[in-house]
């Protein structure tokens, strides 16, 4: 199995390049060219929160084993960003990201298959997603 | 008596000690050893190994010039591996190799196979080349044996997974086979959906058609739910997201055969079914389709000439 | 990076590529609106075909472009949108709302002219 690639976020150049290396890894992982732009999406746009937030954090790629032998694609960002003081808010559809006005959570968590946030005021956030091979 | 007792101690602290000078040798070493021994024997190994693969009757579906062929490219591999300690490159070629050999039939229990064959015939010549001097051998094969497992490892992995890859593709080639969308005009094509129709099998179809889209430059979809009985909101949500999809093709879509049932459902999950464009029937819908793309439709009492 | 943008007739025609930043979508932006105004074009195209990833910054993104464009009286047509690509779109929520879209260049063009007829 390949090992977890972590790249850095500063800049929304950093966007571009956690995404590209996103996509590759999942082709390289066994998913398909759909399933694999549905997760540089989802990158993309993790990294985009960084960036927008926090100034910086970091994007881990990790190919993962499941239970029953399934093989999938864990990809966990994180900051240490003033974070999110009201989690399920964010989670809500009314700040999803087609209006423009929110952290497109919602979005990301519709694209995978497993999401999980972990974040306060002041503590970061960390959002771990996983989408596995069908 | 205590002296004679102490004698036995001391020679085996003697022994301990030359022992554990002996193990302070580099592992490297040991295994440049080893390298340039299979590198020198490589003719001899091989075609060992060959023969061993006939015997076990592996390979049977190919032939005599191909698996010599490979086993060369595997032998050299192996030793690489060894030498260097890293296995990207054999990890890289164990994937090409499954490329090449699963298309010819080649089963993950000949993979598994032939690799422990060659792990065998090497540890064997290893045995009669260090026969004479026990300590050595013991101390080359603690090199060798950890690598020589990974090694098998990694082979049968790439291969397995190599394996489910194309399984996978199968599959979804299966899965768009029995549901076609048909093209019937220039820029029309119809999608018929029949049946028990479950999340992946509607995200498999979203994908498909907006593929066809693509393709065939349809301007026009019509996709009929006459024969789908009945919609979950996960589904329901899957059709719409397929018709705001399509617009980001440049394609509307019309569906036809909505059942009340179902009408229910998008209502529920917040379809505006006002701004949905549905037809009562297939025929209906393919009449309103052709008028989208600049078709007249012809009566049957007014003669040709009159339509496109 | 410069996103090229051609000029055919009334027409604007911009060409997205790949691992467009931030930045240079907002320089399109502002490249886009200052040549429809020096030009008078009547539509602009953009062209995404090359766009692997359409996330809500590029989305909202073009919606500014042809929110903005529409003040000066002009429709603005995506064209372009990868099938797999739209499909991670709709997933997301992004619909570009009421922006026309068609399927490529060819297809824009076409639109803009039937548009442009039906004005007149």
């Amino acid at each position: 199995m390949a090992a977890d690639t972590q790249i850095l976020i500063t800049s929304d150049k950093d966007v571009v390049t956690a995404r590209q290396q996103g996509r590759a890894m999942a082709q390289q992982t066994g998913f398909s060219a759909g399933e694999a732009t549905l997760i540089a999406t989802a990158i993309s746009e993790l990294a985009r929160n960084i960036v927008s937030y926090a100034n910086q954090g970091s994007v881990t790629l990790k190919p993962v084993h499941g239970p029953n032998g399934a093989t999938g694609l864990t990809i966990v960002a994180s900051d240490s960003g003033p974070g999110i003081a009201d989690v399920n808010l964010a989670l809500r559809d009314g700040y999803s990201s087609s209006g423009g006005l929110g952290l497109g959570l919602p979005g990301v968590r519709r694209l995978m298959d497993e999401f999980d946030i972990a974040s306060g005021a002041g503590s970061g956030t960390t959002v771990t997603i996983t989408k596995w091979l069908p | 008596m205590q002296r004679e007792k102490n004698v036995p101690n001391e020679s085996a602290t003697q022994k301990n000690r030359a022992a554990e000078l002996v193990r302070s040798e580099p592992k490297i070493e040991l295994l440049r050893e080893l390298v340039a021994h299979l590198r020198q024997n490589r003719t001899l190994l091989r075609e060992e190994w060959v023969a061993r693969i006939a015997e076990a009757q592996l390979l049977t579906a190919m032939t005599q010039e191909e698996i010599f062929a490979e086993a060369t490219s595997v032998y050299d591999s192996y030793v690489a591996a060894l030498e260097t300690g890293t296995f990207e490159a054999l990890q890289a070629y164990a994937r090409n190799l499954s490329e090449r050999i699963i298309p010819r039939g080649v089963e993950t229990h000949e993979v598994v196979g032939i690799v422990l064959l060659l792990r065998d015939v090497l540890a064997r010549s290893l045995f009669a080349k260090y026969q004479t001097d026990f300590e050595k051998l013991n101390r080359i094969l603690d090199a060798y044996e950890p690598a020589a497992n990974r090694i098998a490892n990694t082979v049968a992995v790439g291969f397995v997974q190599e394996r489910e890859r194309v399984i996978r593709q199968q599959q979804e080639a299966i899965r768009e086979l029995s549901t076609p969308v048909l093209q019937v005009r220039e820029r029309l094509l119809i999608l018929p959906i029949i049946g028990v129709i479950d999340p992946q099998r509607a995200r498999q179809l979203t994908e498909q058609l907006l593929r066809a889209i693509r393709t065939n430059r349809a301007k026009v979809v019509v996709i009929d739910i006459t024969g789908v009985a009945a919609m979950d909101v996960t589904v329901a949500n899957h059709l719409v997201q397929t018709v705001e999809a399509s617009r980001l093709l440049g394609a509307t879509v019309i569906v036809t055969g909505l059942s009340p049932e179902i009408a229910q459902t998008l209502v529920t999950i917040g379809v505006d079914l006002g701004k949905m464009n549905t037809v009562g029937d297939l025929q209906g819908g393919i009449e309103q389709a052709e008028r989208l793309l600049g078709y007249k439709v012809v009566n049957p009492e007014q003669g040709p000439g009159e339509g496109r | 990076m410069q996103v090229p943008i051609l000029k055919q007739g009334g027409v604007l025609i911009a060409t997205i590529q790949a691992a467009l930043s931030d930045a240079d979508l907002l320089e399109l932006r502002t490249a886009l609106v200052q040549q429809v105004v020096r030009y008078r074009s009547t539509g602009v195209i953009v062209d995404v075909t090359a766009m692997d990833v359409m996330d809500s910054f590029a989305s909202r993104t073009l919606l500014e472009i042809s929110h903005m464009i529409r003040l000066r009286g002009a429709p603005t047509v995506i064209v372009g949108i990868q099938p797999e690509v739209a499909f991670a779109m709709v997933q997301l929520g992004l619909t570009l709302e009421d922006i026309p879209t068609a399927l490529d260049l060819e297809e824009g063009l076409a639109y803009l002219q039937q548009k442009s007829r039906n004005i007149n």
